[in-house]
């Protein structure tokens, strides 16, 4: 409803702030506000990364042994019990403060950390950079979007001080769970609606930017694979997030006003009737939420592409393969996604029949995805790669999105579901995806434009060390889940050992934790990294690394407005080692 | 730090389901397959980074041949995805979900979930399940059951343990009194969402005797981790051994407690 | 403002774009708990659907009439503003207004009665959706008229003119698009 009334505001003709407040806080600025995302969404991942670790040393070891002396107790589980109190006991957990931390990781990690850095922190610095644009078309909106986000994570961690904690039904929030559990989901549906509005006014800001704010002669054709990316998921956000919105609120009613959108006729809660009307539809709630979810999937995996595709053009010094073919693939990914969202949903109770529907969309969706992964691989062909820090995480991306892909096959795939869904299979899948994939991609975006937004390299030691100690570790906490899952042990358990099934692959979780130690250490070196980097690192240019894109062509970090002059595009996004020109690299913006 | 009994499988858990072959064979091509591709991308990823690393005198190529023959994997994973699906999803999918033997042929037995514990409601010898009333649920009657109901008379409700005879099949009618559960049983590699308000099926034909987990899969609460059951497939004999000896237990009971019970269900 | 429409790559404004962005997310979010209304209205046993006579449908017809004609008047100020006919767009602008505001009368005295009449939002599945569905409805108008309130303020003080009324035209899309949920709502509500 707000957009309309910053129209004037558009573009140009806003001259420097000059107080510190209008210049760093309430910046209207994309950069500034970039920068804002980046940091407040790494501080989200650093909560939800605290979260993992508390859960997965709690599932390595579950329960008290036998011999166990609460006077004996490791300094580390002594130092947990003391922190969470009664939430724990001797720091093992009760069950719900691992439902709470469970619901919290998946919520935290999704809406407030990697979304919102993937879309909004890169999203906004670099995307008006990469079409040669001043700023973005409506930047006080865009200003409020980053504030409207701040208030609904703020609001969202309040829950931890209602009553019985955190929410605590899964990030999913399947009614009617979420109807009966206690006050902190409430908290969660009216943060959810918060998060929505301003992923709402940012999507609409993206996707006027990149139609209407493109530089002389950067026609779509031209635009590089991450604006692209951009695009797509600003249109993917804006279609599916209203429909959880839709969904959050009438969950929202059921749970205050007394209405029965999700709750069935003579629902019982304890030993007697739940007091509502009643005849509403439990499966309502996963129809809307997945009908978000899964496009949400490919918001979290879209831009990592799209650096992806930057950094591999970069550093191959040769064009990308098949420009094309992954800007089509990533638009009938956006299609598709809308179409696929009951594969969730197979076991529900759904009719049976729909299922193959969705099979088949879901495994027609994966041929794009196969095709982006084969562009890029193929990419590489003919190059002379370069192993920088931005690079190895890139090149990390592919396998490592592979097996995400792959894994995905037997879960879209109905009958093989049967075994695997909710089990740890699933958790696995999905974690390839998003934490090995599209996370690190993220890292390798940021020491990428690093010193673009700072004018400063990160340390390439630093980096490799932190590359090699991220990306290990990710893969010994990842791939036995799916030992774990095959096996048959379900996601969301507090104690899996209660479970006389699940004991003969209880062992991996001991590794797992280990691995998650080591993780945890591996980012010391990439804070260390990044702070002693802004006042210590080797100075960088316009443009470090030689590249095409328009945002190296304005100064590091670029000034208020970004280009000196209005730049004008002559040519596609990765031209390298044309025949015959002085440099292995042909700016976008370099007159012929 | 890691408990003997705890380990290290990897893999699939003994199949104990007519049709958990089937789908065990579905895993495994499909995980033979992955593995394939995963293996013949990450020999290719390897040669390219190392044939095709930056050093002296090695440029980038700008021209690029193949684009067209990029399309020939995204075109095999297709005819293979529709290979999959057509030949073996849609008819398994069928087979397992959307039908069910005939209910005369087996064994039926309604589950009716709370948190956090299975009932397991069986028929007994006639074969018909009293009527149930979410008026009549109380502590002692945790499904309701209307004792008035003839049909109720040897009507078996045991929790959280559920016997199944082996050579036939059991169909489940599933519903929930309060949140969505999830009815599994890892060894007969089937599970079904257990919802309120909703009847849902599962059926399995057990081929082994012995003890299974049952396990709730989908998050229902504080108990979630708790709510596990056995279910224990038994010799035909056995099983009506074991079924006669519930309904005389439930009639000696009945008969103990005399006329008071009943109407001590109806407050 | 006037040479702002040139300079976009797509000749569109962005006030235009934007609106256009904004309204397709609105599409999207009533299309969500319409299609969630007519799947539990065809699916669930226990929506009872109250009689036409307790509906009210006259009066929702007149309301629907009056909402409508807010259209045409906001059409009307659009088509004023381009000839830079102040009056007329004030004039019309300020009947859009009270389209608006007779239509959140009508509305509120709907409620009212229904309320008396044991249609409430927790009485059952209908009165839930009755209510969530005009209820976010009526916040729309209400934003609406609040929106109107601002052009016609900025409007006077001669913000718009001829060759500049870009903000007019995106007020007046949101306007009708209010307009034509009313006018699903209407039907889907109180006639099926």
């Amino acid at each position: 409803m707000d957009t309309h009334g910053h129209g004037h505001d558009a573009g140009h003709g806003h001259g420097e702030p000059t107080s510190f407040w209008r210049k760093y806080v309430f910046s209207v600025d994309h950069k500034v506000i970039g920068i804002q995302y980046l940091i407040t969404s790494f501080l989200f991942l650093l909560v939800g990364f605290g979260m993992m670790m508390l859960m997965r040393y709690q599932l390595a070891w579950p329960s008290p042994p036998d011999d166990f002396d609460p006077e004996k107790m490791s300094l580390v589980r002594s130092t947990i019990a003391k922190i969470f109190g009664d939430k724990m006991e001797y720091g093992f957990m009760r069950p719900d403060f691992y439902n709470q931390l469970g619901a919290m990781h998946g919520t935290i990690m999704i809406f407030l950390g990697v979304v919102p850095l993937g879309v909004a922190a890169f999203g906004n610095y670099v995307l008006p950079l990469q079409i040669g644009a001043p700023d973005m078309a409506f930047p006080r909106l865009n200003m409020m979007s980053y504030w409207v986000y701040l208030v609904g994570g703020i609001v969202m961690m309040s829950s931890y001080f209602a009553p019985d904690g955190f929410p605590q039904s899964g990030w999913t929030s399947y009614a009617p769970l979420s109807i009966v559990a206690p006050p902190g989901q409430t908290v969660w549906c009216i943060a959810m609606v918060i998060i929505i509005t301003s992923s709402l006014l940012g999507s609409i800001n993206f996707i006027v930017t990149t139609l209407n704010m493109r530089a002389k002669g950067m026609t779509l054709g031209r635009m590089p694979v991450f604006v692209w990316a951009q695009l797509v998921t600003a249109v993917l956000l804006l279609l599916a997030f209203p429909v959880l919105e839709a969904g959050a609120l009438l969950q929202l009613l059921d749970r205050v006003a007394g209405t029965s959108f999700y709750i069935p006729k003579d629902m019982m809660y304890g030993s007697t009737v739940f007091p509502a009307a009643g005849g509403g539809n439990p499966i309502l709630w996963q129809h809307l939420f997945w009908f978000l979810a899964h496009p949400e999937v490919y918001v979290l995996l879209l831009p990592a592409m799209g650096i992806v595709a930057e950094i591999i053009a970069t550093n191959t010094r040769k064009p990308l393969f098949g420009y094309r073919e992954i800007v089509g693939s990533m638009v009938l990914i956006g299609i598709l996604s809308f179409v696929v969202w009951a594969h969730h949903m197979f076991l529900s109770g759904m009719r049976t029949s729909l299922a193959n529907l969705f099979v088949t969309t879901t495994l027609t969706i994966s041929v794009p995805s196969v095709a982006v992964l084969t562009c890029l691989l193929l990419s590489l062909r003919g190059g002379a790669i370069r192993f920088n820090t931005p690079m190895l995480f890139a090149l990390a991306f592919l396998p490592m999105f592979g097996i995400g892909g792959l894994t995905g096959l037997p879960l879209g795939f109905a009958p093989t579901d049967l075994h695997l869904h909710d089990t740890y299979y699933v958790i696995g899948h999905f974690h390839y995806v998003v934490a090995p994939g599209s996370l690190a991609a993220l890292m390798g975006a940021t020491y990428y434009w690093y010193p673009k937004m700072f004018g400063r390299k990160m340390n390439e030691t630093l980096g490799k060390i932190h590359f090699w100690m991220t990306i290990v570790p990710m893969n010994f906490i990842f791939f036995p889940m799916l030992f774990q899952g095959m096996w048959g042990m379900d996601r969301r358990l507090a104690d899996p050992t209660l479970q006389w099934h699940n004991l003969p692959v209880q062992g991996w979780s001991v590794i797992m934790l280990f691995a998650a130690c080591v993780l945890l250490l591996g980012q010391i070196p990439f804070l260390w990294n990044f702070f002693w980097s802004l006042r210590h690192g080797e100075i960088a240019g316009e443009n470090p690394w030689n590249a095409t894109t328009l945002e190296w062509a304005c100064p590091s970090p670029p000034p208020h407005g970004n280009f000196v002059t209005p730049p004008e595009v002559h040519r596609g996004p990765y031209e390298y080692s044309v025949p015959g020109h002085k440099t292995d690299y042909w700016p976008q913006d370099e007159a012929a | 730090m890691i408990k003997e009994d705890w380990g290290f499988q990897t893999g699939l858990p003994e199949a104990a389901s007519s049709y958990a072959p089937n789908i065990d064979w579905l895993m495994n091509v499909l995980h033979v397959v992955m593995i394939g591709i995963f293996v013949v991308w990450g020999v290719y990823f390897i040669y390219c980074l190392v044939a095709y690393r930056a050093r002296d005198g090695h440029t980038g190529t700008y021209h690029q041949t193949g684009e067209k023959a990029s399309f020939i994997p995204d075109g095999l994973i297709l005819a293979f995805e529709m290979w999959l699906i057509l030949a073996f999803g849609i008819p398994i999918w069928a087979s397992v979900k959307q039908s069910t033997p005939p209910p005369s042929e087996s064994n039926n037995i309604h589950v009716i979930a709370q948190q956090f514990a299975w009932n397991i409601h069986y028929p007994g010898p006639d074969g018909k399940f009293g009527r149930r009333d979410v008026k009549l649920v109380s502590a002692s009657n945790s499904i309701g059951l209307d004792e008035s109901d003839p049909a109720s008379k040897d009507d078996i409700v045991t929790i959280n343990q559920m016997s199944v005879p082996l050579g036939k099949p059991t169909i489940l009618q599933m519903t929930s009194k309060d949140v969505i559960h999830d009815f599994w049983v890892s060894n007969f590699r089937n599970k079904q969402d257990v919802v309120p308000g909703l009847n849902t099926n599962l059926w399995f034909e057990p081929t082994k005797t012995g003890k299974f987990e049952i396990a709730c899969a989908q998050l229902c609460g504080l108990g979630h981790t708790q709510m596990v059951g056995n279910v224990f497939v038994k010799t035909p004999e056995e099983f009506d051994e074991w079924q006669k000896s519930q309904v005389a237990e439930k009639a000696g009971t009945a008969s103990a407690a005399g006329a008071v019970a009943p109407s001590e269900n109806r407050s | 403002m006037s040479t702002q429409v040139a300079e976009t790559s797509t000749g569109i404004s962005h006030a235009k774009l934007g609106i256009w962005t904004f309204l397709a997310s609105e599409i999207m979010l009533f299309g969500g708990l319409v299609s969630a209304y007519v799947i539990l209205r065809s699916g669930s046993a226990h929506m009872a659907i109250p009689p036409r006579e307790m509906m009210g449908v006259p009066l929702a017809t007149f309301n629907t009439f009056a909402l409508i004609t807010s259209s045409v008047t906001m059409v009307l100020a659009l088509a004023a503003i381009k000839v830079n006919d102040m009056k007329r767009f004030a004039r019309f602008i300020g009947m859009t207004i009270g389209g608006g505001i007779l239509f959140l009368c009508i509305k509120s005295y709907e409620y009212n009665h229904k309320w008396h009449e044991g249609i409430t939002l927790s009485s059952n599945l209908f009165g839930s959706f009755y209510y969530t569905l005009t209820g976010l409805h009526v916040i729309h108008v209400i934003g609406g008229i609040l929106l109107l309130l601002y052009i016609l303020v900025t409007g006077l003080n001669g913000a718009y003119d001829a060759h500049n009324h870009e903000r007019v035209e995106a007020a007046g899309l949101y306007w009708h698009f209010v307009d034509l949920v009313w006018v699903i709502l209407f039907p889907i509500l109180y006639l099926l």
